[in-house]
């Protein structure tokens, strides 16, 4: 069992700052975290926008779509793991069958494949959850709104540059600011999907973490990289203050 | 066939390719965990089962601990969801009727713990509980949840008490009722829906949660549904039949818990986003 008792100042960050493999784990994080809710935010404003809609049935659709969020991430992980599958996978027989690749590609299996397929699944898993929240918000638009662009023959396209979009930046940038903060500390996925591999080509931050503290027993150095993704989070989260300020008080 | 009937078909074609966005892997799940484990591995895939049975189902019953996960997941989640709710209903009303010094930074202090990874905060509790060796597992699991749950469900509750008009409170007193009396007959009616909403959120938080889980269970018989899954995927790489029924068992109760608290679920979630 590992004995933590010894104060060693900052022995751990400096024998961190020192490794390659650490900054290598840092720059697929920014990968990790910036692909996924850039595309969960354009995805998920796309959904709210269909659900937005009339039509019936339109509860359900909003409760159906909160149950990726519910899943348990290890389920998730499992089905698109069975979705991409190298030998039986269903995706690799629709590319295949619409001419898009001719052999069978192991997905997860190769280095460079691999980031971008947990990446895809992330996306799949968020989506729902952030049109859902832009959903809320677009439906607390004033009926006024819509009714004024009307009288002033707005297209549908003007209705959501000059309504739609406005009204939705704080909630756009608040569930962003959010996400961002969670998918940097998500590690189930990747952890579930790959472990970091193959090789290290999608080891993220806090799978870097928890295989120092918990595979290699350097519960000093998996604690240091928290820490220090810990800081990252809080320039991010500073930044998005100074933004508010900025833009005064108006929301 | 004129423009507002194509429109509208187009409307319902649009809706139609989100929902299948979303069902589309459950779907393939379910399919998978009809087939027969001969007709998983075949060279061309079919896309519905020929001789559809429940075969996989029988076998995960039978040959794995999984009812024994299932169990031990949904004691850690009601144990977690009941004592987050008394710890963060009451909490949450002193917050908001009987605020002390400092009261309001220790409220701030509660969203900090959204922020910092899981990863920071098990190695403490790992180290924590290792010395606590004669403490149950279920019960570690319960604790541990409870950590992350009792913040924000404590912080959300405020929310919505605040919500209040302090009026109703102040007619309540001038007719004589106590403090406690408030809180149970007169707050806690109204808090309702708040409640249902933030113990379906705690409840399926718990249910689906893996890192604690992960490194707070050794034994097989203490382990959750994910982390019995995670084991299912190193030992059963490639008995997808066991795999892909499991999968479909374990979303059932997410399930389940939406169309129970669905409409107070989505009340809650977005009650903050919305005002920003």
């Amino acid at each position: 069992m590992p004995n933590a008792s010894e104060f060693i100042g900052l022995k751990n960050y400096i024998e961190l700052f020192l490794n390659k493999d650490f900054y290598t784990a840092l720059y697929r994080s920014i990968v990790w975290v910036i692909s996924c809710v850039s595309f969960q935010l354009i995805a998920g404003l796309i959904g709210a926008l269909i659900m937005d809609q009339n039509f019936k049935g339109r509860g359900l659709v909003r409760g159906i779509s909160l149950v990726p969020w519910a899943t348990p991430s290890v389920l998730v992980a499992l089905m698109w793991a069975w979705l991409l599958d190298g030998n039986y996978g269903v995706i690799n027989d629709l590319l295949q069958k619409l001419g898009l690749i001719r052999h069978y590609i192991p997905w997860l299996a190769q280095g460079s494949t691999a980031l971008p397929s947990v990446i895809l699944a992330n996306i799949w898993q968020g989506t729902p959850f952030f049109a859902v929240m832009l959903l809320a918000s677009l439906q607390s638009i004033p009926e006024e709104l819509y009714e004024a662009a009307k009288i002033d023959s707005a297209n549908s396209w003007q209705i959501f540059w000059y309504i739609k979009l406005p009204f939705l930046l704080p909630t756009i940038l608040i569930t962003s600011m959010l996400r961002i903060m969670w998918t940097a500390n998500y590690m189930d996925l990747i952890y579930i999907m790959t472990g970091g591999g193959p090789g290290s080509s999608s080891m993220i931050l806090p799978v870097y973490s928890y295989i120092k503290a918990y595979k290699k027993l350097e519960m000093g150095q998996g604690a240091a990289v928290a820490i220090i993704q810990v800081v990252l989070l809080l320039i991010v989260v500073l930044w998005y203050l100074r933004l508010l300020k900025k833009r005064g008080r108006d929301f | 066939m004129n423009k507002t009937k194509i429109t509208s078909r187009l409307k319902y074609l649009v809706i139609f390719g989100w929902l299948f966005f979303i069902i589309a892997p459950y779907l393939w799940m379910f399919i998978t965990s009809l087939k027969p484990p001969a007709e998983i591995y075949t060279k061309t895939i079919n896309y519905w089962p020929n001789n559809p049975s429940i075969e996989s189902y029988l076998s995960l019953l039978k040959t794995t601990p999984f009812i024994r996960y299932f169990l031990n997941s949904l004691l850690v989640a009601v144990g977690t969801t009941v004592i987050a709710l008394i710890a963060s209903v009451t909490a949450a009303f002193v917050f908001s009727r009987l605020p002390f010094r400092g009261s309001r930074g220790l409220l701030s202090g509660m969203l900090v713990s959204q922020m910092v990874p899981a990863i920071l905060l098990a190695i403490p509790l790992f180290l924590i509980f290792n010395k606590l060796s004669f403490v149950n597992s279920i019960v570690k699991l319960i604790l541990a949840h409870s950590t992350y749950a009792i913040p924000f469900a404590t912080w959300t509750m405020t929310g919505f008490i605040n919500e209040i008009p302090r009026s109703i409170d102040e007619a309540a007193a001038i007719d004589g009722a106590s403090p406690l009396q408030i809180f149970w007959h007169v707050l806690l009616p109204l808090i309702i829906p708040g409640v249902v909403g933030v113990a379906t959120y705690i409840f399926i938080f718990s249910w689906k949660e893996f890192l604690y889980a992960l490194t707070l269970t050794s034994r097989t018989v203490d382990r959750t549904l994910p982390i019995g899954l995670h084991t299912f995927m190193g030992e059963y790489t490639i008995r997808w039949d066991l795999l892909t029924s499991a999968g479909v068992i374990t979303v059932i109760p997410v399930i389940l818990i939406f169309v129970l608290g669905q409409k107070y679920l989505i009340a809650g979630l977005t009650a903050g986003s919305t005002k920003g």
